[in-house]
């Protein structure tokens, strides 16, 4: 606020006792108070700095200004003669001496927002007792403030059939649209997808998609899609999954943070009767603005499913799972976690009842992408004290060693690092292994502002996908596999742009399906200078690695060696300075192999579901071999089916916590609803009162005579942050695997018919959090089959037709769409979704990015006739 | 008095295949082009900008001014921003207010000066592209314009190196949608990018950030046929004709109870009287009742209005605006309430519907109207009718909202009896007593 008065500035001599203006403001007067802005704001900004609020519809801050409302209308006057018309606050800039009078202070204005506002209700119909806006609506209340009582309006309304579907998450409601173009605006200038757009003309113009404008052809396939329901100043644009569920002045609203991806976005969760009714976009300028992803705003009712879990359940003798108390579940828990951590257990024996050469010994752990910050910390502190080991790693998809050598090295214990500003401001950013908008959706958005505003965006990948033209990116292509090679040979503009102060590389956490490739970038920025963030898919990703839920790096990014140990040992309270385990664990694989090969006695399990493992077949086995399995979920999975005790955690709605996003930045939130709050936490009617995952492992640990001290997210904080960063001032190279870094030379694709195959993850693809959400599911893009002109033709396959993508262990059936891919590579989602439930995996037909494939369907099978 | 009529711009009309090159070029036309060619770019707007030549689609803007405003790059320098990128120069041709009918008999009859004067303004401007934005409707137009076109190409007017002088020009002929606001010169050019023609946000303004976001003249069809002859005739001839603020000749589109309706052309001043004259009178000598000045959108004028010189400054002294000097002559048995109704829901069709005023007002004018003619109406309306009005003059994005209020706040103004004995079988509208009943707002 820069009032530089509040006296009304009649005499001149006032204005001589006023601080000469700011460097780069102007002085003006609104309403009678002088005020200084800066130069190109737009009026209504400055009303709003001084407290006057102007009614206004199409005007939104994040928005660029349309002036079609016609709703903000004021008095302005320059060099001392008054406009002659009244003038949009929302398109108009300030200027130095210029004088605005608002409604507050000029009739003319009032009028013509009177005005206004009587005609914009002409044709609007009166059914706010029944409108989900009802209540929160922008029109309602400014007809309230600017409105009059009574219309004079006698003709026949103007009427639309309604309620129409633009998809299948979108309602419109025609009627009730003012026309302000706010959700064509943002789908046009946020998300780039224009996929609504006005028709016809009039009073007969529309918001319209080609489907309601032709009877057939694209509805409103955008991830974005909800927050034009966030943004509609009026019930014109509604929620499929909460028309009609609630009333907003019923409803508790409770600050969040998204669960569902890293980008740590702001969101309000409204709740009542203990269950979620819709999840809104939060206010975080530095963070995610005012938008999130339609995943984010449309998956909370896995929270309220009926597959929750809510008491603990113990596999008994009829090789059941029964449910059981607490004390019993943990103490079951206990016994079993101690034997098999000191190779005591039953199953020392083999099926013979002989002794085998070697017991099993030891527990590996692990706890899923998805944890808070302080989940992760209790999991990692769980592992190395009461279980005595480093065998936990949190990387429930594919991973390597050259991964945890780039996270010692660029990621792990340095703070916050590049931010989403850093990205708007950038010149070039480079992304490599990450497809931004199905991946990190939020960062999506704001590459995609950057791009607006000059930034050059190079995407490392194999075809001109819906990210990279919608950031006017520029594609840098490579097979798959290639990736490292590509990046080593950048062409030059880009290698120069990179090296441009400010520039930065985005690398996803698939990086880790192409062996060399975190080499690659770690070298890459190395020597551009660029700097780097590492954007993983799941919430929890990042602060598993602070946490020290990985195999090699202890809390704050320690290294495991006798320093860091004997520190932690001593801040932890332990009278042993070398009672930490020396040993680096093992890694998720090596874990599973571990307990499928009999080596491992045990498992504790977090929200982790198998298929989203590198190698689900090994997972099942290991999870079968496994003498102990403790399962913590909040929802019954495939790894209830193996598990011997499950121990019920909280959902993110239940809980406090923290998410530390990608940028480094911790995300806290309190709690949604309080589980043991009265009725509320209620599941299927039955009260369904479950604790955090520190909770339950500082009890379990308990059971197990060891203390974690993580009884309450707050004190596991507590507990991290005086621990602090701890990383080691020399960090080793990031070594690629060894050889020449053509893991896949042997398969010389093309040339037998056989491809290499691109993939990566789409947003909505049947994830553990998204069922329950058939509307969501609904707007998902279709999986296809993507190809090269060329590729096709040889194989004989057309666009739309049926093809089968061939693995070891099954095969894929998709429609092909041809795109610009290199040729002899096939593109496909990672995970799809079967119509009848259950997902198919690439990993799980054995199948793996830059790794061979076959492709059946096409009408000749042998490449060599094309 | 000495002939009134002062054709320049109707010179060729009346000869044998007027629109073709052979005719156009035997008269002398191409001339000022080879004239224009050897003059300096920025000589030409200074000519333009002294003969006082004024906008002819409706503003009265002058020209030269407007060409003027264009940025061009420094001698010597390296441009940027604007100046730095293509200048377009693009026609409006979208002539589609009710009564205007001058741009349309002007391409069918000459062609060819609209074409030549395409060519002087791009040298003038240094554009290397013009755009003619026809509307969409008249394809006998379309066919002529193309035809000619192709002749000028043919001819070496048009394309590269333009008889040797170096400069390249290209004319594509572009044929709108039928949308009334796509006259508005914004919605024009997001019609011409191939977007919905609504208008833009300005600033900025075309001259700075226009077609394709390049610095862009956009000119009347008259506007643009009137430069052959001020290069060719010179300012000091240009301003022989008209009034020293508003000089030049003019086309008067006489259309409605006249005897002989058609294009007057005449010096900029002259009066409907004279015009009555030159046009035979009224139609059967049935007395003249009201009439537009230019259009429907300039406010209506009765016969005390027969002496108002018109020009851009005598229409507006006179209340109105010379618009597009498109005259609708109404006699005595044309009721005003019926012809502004007609105007309205010409104006209810064809807003485009960005802005609330307009798109509503327009609407719910239209219906009151309706109703007024059908005997439903009531002197409340009146007042109603006027309120709304009060509300979308000036209050609407571009000035279509302004111009549909002209006809009803001018109608009123002149004929309100006429409304009012409209009214007199109806004291109250049954659905308003109806509608206070039931909210109890009479309480």
């Amino acid at each position: 606020m820069t009032a530089a008065s509040e006296k009304a500035p009649e005499k001149p001599s006032e204005q001589d006792d006023l601080p000469p203006v700011p460097h780069g403001h102007v002085r003006l007067t609104i309403d009678d108070r002088v005020v200084d802005a800066p130069q190109g704001e737009l009026l209504i900004r400055t009303c709003e700095r001084l407290g006057i609020v102007v009614p206004r519809f199409c005007d939104h801050p994040l928005l660029d200004p349309a002036g079609a409302c016609r709703q903000c209308l004021v008095e302005v006057e320059m060099g001392g003669r008054k406009m002659p018309k009244p003038q949009a606050s929302c398109t108009m800039t300030v200027a130095q001496d210029m004088v605005v009078n608002t409604q507050m202070t000029s009739a003319v204005a009032d009028k013509a927002q009177q005005g206004v506002m009587e005609l914009l209700l002409i044709n609007h119909p009166l059914d706010c007792p029944i409108c989900d806006k009802g209540g929160e609506c922008p029109l309602q209340n400014q007809a309230m403030s600017s409105g009059r009582a009574e219309s004079r309006f006698v003709e026949e309304k103007r009427t639309f059939a309604k309620p129409l579907p633009i998809s299948d998450e979108v309602l419109l409601d025609r009627e009730r649209c003012v026309l302000c173009q706010r959700c064509t605006r943002f789908s046009r200038q946020i998300a780039g997808d224009q996929f609504i757009e006005l028709l016809e003309r009039g009073a007969h113009q529309q918001i319209g998609t080609e489907e309601t404008a032709f009877g057939e052809g694209e509805d409103f396939q955008s991830y974005f899609s909800g927050n034009t329901i966030q943004i509609c100043p009026v019930g014109a644009l509604t929620s499929a999954s909460y028309r009609f569920r609630s009333r907003p002045f019923d409803l508790v609203s409770t600050p969040g943070v998204s669960e569902h991806d890293s980008s740590g976005a702001a969101v309000r969760r409204d709740w009542r009767r203990g269950a979620v009714t819709r999840v809104l976009a939060g206010e975080d300028p530095d963070v995610n603005e005012e938008w999130i992803d339609d995943k984010t705003r449309f998956a909370f009712r896995y929270a309220q499913s009926t597959t929750r879990i809510t008491r603990p359940l113990v596999r008994g003798d009829d090789g059941e799972l029964h449910e059981t108390s607490w004390t019993d579940a943990l103490e079951h828990a206990a016994t079993a976690l101690l034997a098999a951590r000191d190779g005591t257990g039953p199953a020392a024996l083999d099926a013979d009842g002989e002794p085998p050469g070697e017991p099993k010994r030891g527990v590996g752990v692990l706890p899923g992408g998805r944890l808070t910050i302080e989940d992760a910390y209790a999991y990692a502190k769980f592992a190395r004290v009461a279980l005595r080991t480093n065998d936990i790693d949190a990387r429930a998809r594919a991973h390597s060693g050259e991964e945890l050598d780039f996270l010692a090295a660029h990621v792990a214990g340095t703070g916050l690092g590049v931010t989403y500003a850093d990205l708007e401001s950038a010149p070039a950013v480079l992304t490599v292994a990450l497809e931004v908008e199905e991946e990190a959706p939020v960062v999506f958005l704001r590459l995609r502002k950057a791009a607006r505003t000059g930034t050059a965006v190079h995407h490392l990948g194999q075809w001109s996908s819906p990210a990279v033209v919608k950031t006017g990116g520029r594609l840098v292509r490579s097979a798959p596999g290639r990736e490292p090679e590509a990046l080593a040979t950048l062409p030059d503009d880009v290698a120069a742009a990179l090296a441009t102060p400010g520039a930065v590389v985005l690398v996803g956490e698939r990086a880790a399906e192409v062996p060399g490739l975190y080499a690659a970038v770690s070298d890459l920025v190395g020597r551009t200078g660029a700097r780097v963030a590492w954007v993983p898919r799941r919430a929890g990703e990042r602060g598993a690695v602070d946490a020290g839920a990985l195999p090699t790096l202890l809390p704050g990014g320690r290294p495991l060696d006798d320093v860091a140990r004997a520190q932690l040992a001593s801040s932890w309270g332990l009278a042993d300075e070398t009672a930490l385990p020396a040993t680096p664990g093992r890694d998720g694989a090596a874990i599973l192999r571990a307990a499928a090969s009999g080596e491992l006695a045990g498992l504790v399990v977090g929200g982790v579901e198998l298929a989203d493992l590198p190698d689900p077949v090994l997972a099942r086995a290991a999870l079968r071999e496994a003498d102990v399995v403790v399962s913590l979920e909040q929802v019954a999975s495939e790894v209830t089916q193996y598990a011997d005790v499950v121990l019920p955690v909280a959902p993110v709605i239940n809980k406090s916590g923290t998410f530390r996003n990608w940028e480094g930045r911790d995300r806290r939130f309190a709690t949604t609803i309080d589980p043991s709050g009265g009725s509320s936490g209620r599941v299927g009617g039955t009260a369904a009162i479950t604790l955090p995952d520190c909770r339950v492992l500082d009890t379990l640990a308990v059971e197990m005579d060891v203390d974690l001290f993580t009884q309450t997210p707050e004190v596991a904080a507590a507990e991290l942050g005086h621990l602090g960063a701890g990383r080691p001032t020399e960090i080793g190279p990031v070594r690629g695997p060894d050889g020449s870094g053509d893991a896949d030379g042997d398969t010389a694709a093309g040339t037998d018919g056989s491809l290499r195959l691109a993939s990566w993850r789409q947003l909505l693809d049947g994830g553990a959090l998204l069922i329950d959400e058939p509307e969501l599911a609904g707007t998902a893009r279709p999986p296809k089959i993507r190809l090269s002109t060329v590729t096709a033709r040889r194989l004989g396959l057309v666009e739309d037709a049926m093809a089968g993508l061939e693995g070891p262990r099954g095969s894929l059936h998709l429609p092909v769409e041809l795109a610009d891919l290199p040729d002899d590579v096939v593109w496909a989602p990672a995970r799809v979704p079967q119509p009848g439930g259950g997902v198919v995996t690439l990993a799980g037909l054995g199948l793996t990015h830059g790794g061979p494939a076959r492709l059946t369907g096409g009408t000749t099978t042998d490449g060599s006739s094309a | 008095m000495t002939d009134p009529l002062t054709p320049v711009l109707t010179k060729h009309w009346l000869g044998p295949e007027s629109w073709t090159l052979r005719h156009y070029t035997e008269l002398g036309g191409y001339e000022a082009l080879r004239t224009a060619l050897a003059t300096p770019p920025d000589d030409l707007v200074a000519l333009v900008k002294d003969s006082g030549l004024r906008g002819r689609g409706g503003a009265g803007f002058p020209t030269g001014m407007k060409w003027s405003f264009i940025p061009q790059a420094k001698l010597g320098e390296t441009p940027t921003g604007p100046a730095a990128k293509p200048k377009y120069l693009v026609i409006n041709a979208d002539e589609g207010e009710p009564g205007t009918c001058k741009d349309v008999p002007l391409m069918m009859a000459d062609p060819h000066s609209l074409i030549e004067g395409c060519i002087i303004t791009s040298w003038a401007i240094r554009a290397h592209f013009c755009a003619i934005y026809v509307r969409g409707e008249v394809v006998h137009v379309l066919r002529r314009l193309h035809a000619a076109v192709r002749e000028a190409y043919d001819a070496g007017h048009l394309g590269k190196d333009i008889h040797g002088s170096g400069f390249d020009l290209d004319i594509v002929v572009h044929a709108g949608a039928g949308a009334y606001i796509c006259g508005e010169e914004t919605a024009l050019l997001d019609s011409l990018e191939g977007r919905r023609g609504q208008p833009r946000l300005k600033p900025p303004f075309p001259a700075t950030a226009g077609l394709y976001a390049a610095p862009t003249v956009v000119n009347n069809v008259e506007t643009i046929a009137t430069v052959p002859a001020i290069v060719s005739g010179g300012k000091d001839w240009f301003r022989t004709m008209g009034r020293e603020r508003s000089p030049g000749p003019k086309i008067y589109s006489l259309s409605g109870h006249v005897e002989r309706p058609g294009q007057y052309e005449a010096p900029l001043g002259t009066t409907l009287r004279e015009l009555l004259d030159l046009a035979g009178g009224m139609k059967d000598g049935i007395p003249l009742k009201f009439w537009t000045p230019g259009g429907s959108s300039t406010p209506l004028l009765t016969d005390e209005h027969l002496d108002v010189p018109l020009d851009f400054e005598g229409a507006t002294e006179a209340g109105s605006m010379l618009g597009t000097t498109a005259l609708m002559i109404f006699n005595e048995t044309v009721s005003v309430p019926w012809a502004v109704m007609k105007w309205t829901e010409f104006y209810e069709h064809e807003s485009c519907g960005k802005c609330t005023p307009c798109r509503e007002g327009c609407y719910w004018l239209a219906g009151i109207l309706r109703r007024m003619v059908d005997g439903e109406g009531t002197e409340a309306d009146i007042d109603t009718l006027l309120d709304v009005c009060d509300n979308i003059l000036g209050r609407s994005f571009c000035a279509l909202g302004d111009g549909a209020v002209s006809p009803i706040t001018s109608g009123i103004k002149y004929f309100r009896q006429e409304f009012v004995d409209l009214c007199t079988a109806q004291q109250r509208h049954p659905e308003v007593d109806r509608i206070v009943e039931l909210s109890g707002a009479s309480a």
